[in-house]
């Protein structure tokens, strides 16, 4: 048994990039151009076959190798289309490779997104079952965990109620609760930490922890929280343009991850290719100073805004833009949603579906500012974690109106000192 | 300890139909689900799987069997055409569900992995429970109309239903495959299946074609109905050459069906 329980061997993924004029696939249009001309159809067929055409191939993943031992949790980061979820994919036979090899010894459970095969019409009792089943789990394993299951999602007496009336922290809870059960040689994370409040996601830590020391599974976790990959994994990979930029221990990955993230100054600005997905989708992303110029290096001291451009597909269903704040350590210092209580409340059950834009401005001043250093700032549309994306804020201290001490904040409260006299 | 190894191509049906086997359970858990919420938040339930059939069937007796006179070999035309269209029911609508049953499950499709071909099976498992509901209608009629059964209907029954539930898979995983790709078998199923409802003897027998009636033999649904009635109604002869040749085309589709599912299904989750 000392074989590495997942080796990596040159894995690669490639995807054809569809022409514009080619992106609405109709059989009438294929069957159209084959009548044409098929001759032509034919000769273009015969040479895609012998000779694949490089430049319409994009690759979201080439000559990754890796192996993980028995027992290990292997973190995985790096920026939005790094490949991360790609590999995951792969790996949990989603998607197959376009080359390359990869061996798994042991059983596979894979967690890509909380609430897997949830069913809204069923009630929470159904939905652990049925869900517990497509994840892997035998009927039999299920019905003897499922008192732990239902005690760990703390949902108690709505067992027997529809899971569309639930609300969705109580659906996470029960998602995440079923997959926290599972009992796989090789567990496969995706993302899945950045919902529900932040005591479940302690909890959903500790749990993740507890399986892989006690019961020696093997984890992959991928995440863009880094305080979470330093808190659980001694080792990581860090992906980046779909390859392996570099693997080694958690501190020295995630340092060199934060370095060169922080070194890419364009950053001021994200903006999305256009999306045909029917889900919600951000088109424009942007950072300016309390000038309205757009950049990402803020003075201490200052308020600076964030500009988020997305798309809302369906009317009248939820849609909005969580924006969380995190020190390069991995400290979370903020979330906001342009949904909060105190601001738009009513976006979120009576939104049309168009383009949006929502600013969110950071009130800082000479008596509370974020402290000199760089901040990764990442934001979610809705739920969705394939929508997530970040950018990295910079705030200097160029003009000195501070005096500089450790910490996240910089206090300019004033002290005021009393002379007590001599006792 | 099992030993999972990925690799850009493979085809091996042996293992695959180990592997299926290991799912079964999975398989009753999809069943189990679609049951459940098939009525939910109506009123009366299941008795929309008898609903639909006997309706049809009042309404096509007026007009075809009353109205028109559309022969029906010498049996009351009701319980004829009930006969007919208690199995196109199960083929028609089995078929358009399968066909839908991949990308209606998107979510599951790209999210986690289990063997395909669970979704559609599953698709046509369920549509075997409205058969039997239905059936109860017939077993009235029967009595209603002293019909007595052929003792050889009991072994030909389960053949019936294992034609037309293969038939119905067959065609139903070519259609699923390519509807993963191509949207536009939503649209020209409705369309298809209405046109084959007519090539196939439910509202007539397939005698009124005459010398052409052989034509319809290439429907394997001809050869199933066909003895079905000849069972049920104790009409002797049963057409057995012709029951071979609805089983002969139905294994060829089924073979085409399995074949194109297995060869495209890695890459459903990158098409969807």
């Amino acid at each position: 048994m000392s074989k590495a329980a997942i080796e990596v061997k040159n894995i690669g993924k490639t995807y054809m990039v569809v022409h514009t004029f080619e992106q609405y696939q109709t059989l009438r249009d294929s069957l159209g151009r084959i009548l044409r001309n098929p001759f032509r159809a034919l000769w273009k067929y015969m040479r895609h076959a012998v000779i694949p055409n490089e430049e319409e191939h994009f690759w979201a993943l080439r000559d990754v190798s890796f192996s993980v031992e028995r027992g290990e949790i292997l973190g995985i980061i790096g920026a939005n289309g790094a490949g991360k979820s790609t590999l995951l994919k792969i790996l949990n036979r989603i998607t197959p490779p376009s080359e390359g090899e990869a061996i798994l010894r042991g059983s596979v459970s894979s967690l890509l997104e909380v609430g897997t095969g949830f069913h809204p019409e069923l009630t929470g009792r159904e939905n652990v079952f049925f869900s517990g089943a497509i994840m892997g789990m035998r009927r039999q394993e299920i019905i003897r965990k499922f008192d732990d299951i239902v005690a760990f999602a703390d949902i108690g007496r709505f067992l027997d109620t529809p899971v569309k009336r639930y609300s969705s922290g109580m659906q996470v809870r029960l998602a995440f609760s079923v997959a926290a059960h599972m009992e796989p040689d090789i567990l496969l994370v995706d993302e899945v930490l950045a919902v529900g409040d932040a005591s479940f996601q302690r909890r959903c830590l500790e749990k993740i922890r507890e399986v892989s020391t006690h019961n020696k599974r093997t984890i992959l976790f991928v995440s863009h929280n880094l305080a979470a990959v330093s808190a659980l994994c001694n080792r990581c990979m860090y992906l980046k343009g779909g390859r392996v930029h570099m693997i080694g221990s958690t501190a020295e990955v995630v340092a060199a991850y934060l370095d060169n993230q922080s070194n890419n100054h364009s950053s001021a600005t994200l903006s999305f290719p256009r999306h045909t997905s029917s889900k919600p989708s951000f088109r424009l992303i942007e950072v300016s100073n309390n000038a309205g110029v757009v950049t990402n290096e803020i003075d201490a001291g200052h308020p600076f805004s964030i500009t988020v451009e997305y798309e809302a597909t369906t009317t009248n269903a939820p849609c909005w833009v969580a924006m969380t704040c995190a020190h390069e350590d991995g400290t979370t210092i903020y979330t906001s949603a342009d949904v909060d209580k105190y601001s738009n409340s009513e976006l979120l059950t009576q939104r049309k579906a168009g383009i949006y834009r929502s600013t969110f401005t950071f009130p800082a001043s000479f008596s509370l500012s974020l402290n000199e250093g760089s901040y990764q700032i990442r934001f979610r549309l809705t739920h969705d974690p394939t929508t997530d994306t970040a950018l990295t804020i910079h705030i200097k201290n160029d003009a000195r109106r501070f005096n500089i001490y450790p910490g996240v904040l910089l206090v300019g409260g004033s002290w005021s000192t009393q002379y007590l006299g001599v006792e | 300890m099992q030993t999972t190894v990925i690799r850009p191509r493979y085809t091996v049906l042996l293992r695959d139909l180990r592997e299926l086997w290991e799912y079964h359970e999975l398989l009753y858990f999809f069943i189990w689900k679609e049951l459940k919420i098939r009525y939910k938040q109506t009123a009366i339930g299941v008795v929309w799987a008898i609903f639909q059939p006997f309706v049809t069937m009042v309404v096509f007796s007026v007009f075809f069997g009353a109205l028109v006179g559309v022969p029906s070999d010498g049996v009351p035309y009701p319980i004829f055409v009930y006969a007919g269209l208690l199995y196109w029911q199960f083929f028609s609508s089995s078929l358009s569900q399968v066909s839908n049953s991949l990308v209606g499950n998107q979510a599951l499709l790209t999210k986690v992995y289990f063997p395909r071909l669970l979704l559609p099976i599953s698709a046509v498992a369920i549509n075997l429970v409205d058969f039997f509901v239905a059936s109860i209608i017939l077993i009235g009629m029967m009595v209603y109309y002293r019909f007595i059964p052929l003792a050889v209907g009991i072994l030909t029954f389960p053949l019936l239903l294992l034609l037309t539930f293969s038939f119905a898979v067959g065609t139903g995983l070519l259609l699923a495959a390519v509807n993963v790709k191509y949207r536009d078998v939503k649209y020209v199923l409705p369309f298809f299946i209405q046109i084959l409802m007519f090539l196939t003897p439910v509202i007539y027998p397939p005698s009124i074609l005459g010398k052409y009636s052989w034509l319809l033999a290439l429907n394997p649904l001809t050869g199933i109905i066909k003895v079905a009635r000849s069972t049920l109604f104790g009409t002797p002869p049963i057409n057995w050459m012709l029951l071979l040749f609805s089983g002969i085309v139905t294994l060829a589709m089924l073979l085409i069906g399995v074949w194109y599912f297995k060869k495209t299904e890695r890459t459903f989750a990158d098409l969807i």
